[in-house]
């Protein structure tokens, strides 16, 4: 029996440089950086002072937040997560006011590495000042972690599976890739899937106490998120949320929907911190593995990928994961796909990288484009020895591609990839 | 702080917490926080801290418990402030 087809209907994205699906559309074919200088993170003696941090203002809040919900909100991650998933929602044609009866056959998945840090700060001093009794009935929903989801679920009335994955940097993929299992599965008709990452000093600051962001780039922030190139010094800490309205083909016809792209299928894996993989780095092995049970499942042949949204942080890391996609699908040199990194546009947003990556993903299907790379005039010699440098587009190229192949990878040696085509 | 004072405060208190218009609009010393103004039962808390926050004052747990409707809320506001 042939497998259920499950198509993309809707997207949202709240990014650095767009907090618009249109604008950020716009950002990313002209090359716009949403990366830029924080004075609070200079004030705080971070070694690195930049970020990508999307900009909007308290008003706007007030579209998407009801009175009660805006008191006492703190919570940057539930902010962007809630914004993008309802654009998402209504982008898809489907209703903005609940009905009495959930929706039973259409869930949400949205996923997060941790939700609500300056609420949860704001807690920490008042539990340690011994005052827990003003902490107010809101902490707690600010700061579970699968508060996004269910802020959502209540929002817009789902009644199917509503839950909050996380693994890392690969989250916003692996979200995308539950609700296509769920929907291959005859369990829902519909999943809001997305991811969203916090932003702050306390999200960032571990980061920057692992010396992988880089730190020359305080007065040049545009500069700064190099992947590919040989100057790459370290991922730029960014945040944000993505999020796509997943459907079955039949659901999607049924109600007219506008579709954007078709899943395919793909992969979710583990390097389990074996053979050089650890919690910070991969095991290559599981990475080309991920990769080849994805192209597998989605029932197609390597060299049917017209396109890779890659991973690439901008850490000596990027030569490792090209070679990775070179063995993996077999193809190198002037035969391997054209290849983009969103994150020399906006960094890297961490739990919401991978779905913020995904609506670029669709853009470039629906629209036909492939984003130019940003600071990658210097490829990297170790990568310009396994592909040909003009698969890595330093501007936007106007063409067609027909099917793209989406990964993240994460801390704890996790990977996720995701096979998008035209529709 | 006459009754009616004391009564005009709490409405604005707990007007952002209201999802029953009509209840607001008909507002009495009879009126039940759940039963006829639809607050959400955990945003009793919050209506009791901004509370102690308007009238500087604190509310114990046993007050807190009582304070479900509009007399209530007033008699332990009052017994609140005679005790300052």
């Amino acid at each position: 029996m042939s497998r259920r087809r499950v198509v993309v209907t809707g997207l949202g994205v709240v990014a650095p440089n767009g907090t618009s699906v249109s604008k950020f559309k716009e950002a990313i074919q002209n090359l716009d950086s949403g990366i830029r200088f924080i004075e609070e993170l200079k004030d705080l003696k971070f070694s690195c002072q930049i970020a990508g941090l999307p900009l909007y203002d308290d008003d706007y809040l007030n579209n998407y937040f009801n009175s009660i919900q805006l008191r006492g909100l703190k919570a940057s991650g539930l902010e962007y997560g809630v914004m993008a998933g309802i654009d998402a929602w209504l982008d898809a044609g489907l209703p903005r006011i609940p009905s009495e009866t959930p929706l039973w056959d259409a869930g949400v998945i949205f996923g997060t590495g941790i939700l609500g840090v300056d609420k949860f700060r704001e807690a920490i001093y008042k539990v340690d000042q011994g005052n827990v009794r003003r902490l107010g009935s809101n902490t707690v929903l600010q700061t579970m972690a699968s508060g996004i989801s269910a802020f959502l679920s209540g929002m817009l009335g789902c009644g199917n599976v509503v839950t909050t994955n996380s693994s890392a940097c690969s989250t916003g993929t692996e979200a995308i890739l539950m609700a296509y299992d769920r929907i291959v599965n005859s369990q829902a008709e519909i999943v809001l899937a997305g991811s969203t990452s916090d932003s702050g000093p306390y999200v960032w600051g571990g980061f920057d106490a692992m010396r992988i962001l880089p730190y020359k780039y305080n007065d040049d922030p545009t500069k700064a998120s190099r992947p590919m190139s040989a100057s790459a010094g370290g991922f730029v800490p960014g945040s944000g949320a993505g999020a796509l309205v997943i459907e079955s083909l039949d659901s999607a016809m049924a109600r007219k929907a506008t579709i954007y792209a078709e899943i395919l299928g793909g992969h979710v894996n583990c390097g389990a911190q074996q053979n050089g993989g650890s919690m910070t780095a991969p095991n290559n092995e599981a990475v080309q593995r991920c990769i080849k049970k994805a192209v597998q499942h989605a029932e197609i042949h390597a060299d049917d990928i017209d396109a890779i949204n890659g991973h690439l942080t901008a850490t000596s890391k990027d030569p490792v994961e090209i070679n990775n996609w070179c063995e993996a699908l077999g193809r190198k040199k002037s035969d391997f796909p054209y290849i983009n990194s969103l994150k020399s546009h906006v960094g890297h947003c961490l739990a919401a990288s991978g779905s913020i990556e995904s609506v670029a993903t669709v853009l470039q299907l629906r629209d036909g484009f492939i984003f130019g790379n940003m600071n990658c005039e210097d490829l990297h010699p170790k990568i310009e020895a396994l592909i040909d440098n003009r698969q890595v587009p330093l501007k936007t190229l106007y063409t067609s591609p027909n099917i793209i192949a989406k990964a993240s990878f994460g801390f704890g040696d996790v990977n996720a990839c995701v096979i998008f085509k035209k529709y | 702080m006459n009754n009616e004072k004391l009564l005009l405060k709490l409405k604005t208190i707990i007007t952002p917490y209201v999802q029953n218009e009509e209840g607001l609009n008909n507002l009495s010393e009879e009126t039940d926080f759940i039963q006829d103004l639809e607050i959400n039962s955990a945003n009793l808390v919050d209506v009791v801290l901004d509370v102690e926050d308007e009238f500087d004052i604190e509310i114990d747990n046993e007050s807190m418990e009582k304070m479900l409707t509009v007399k209530a809320s007033i008699e332990v506001i009052e017994g609140k402030l005679a005790a300052k």
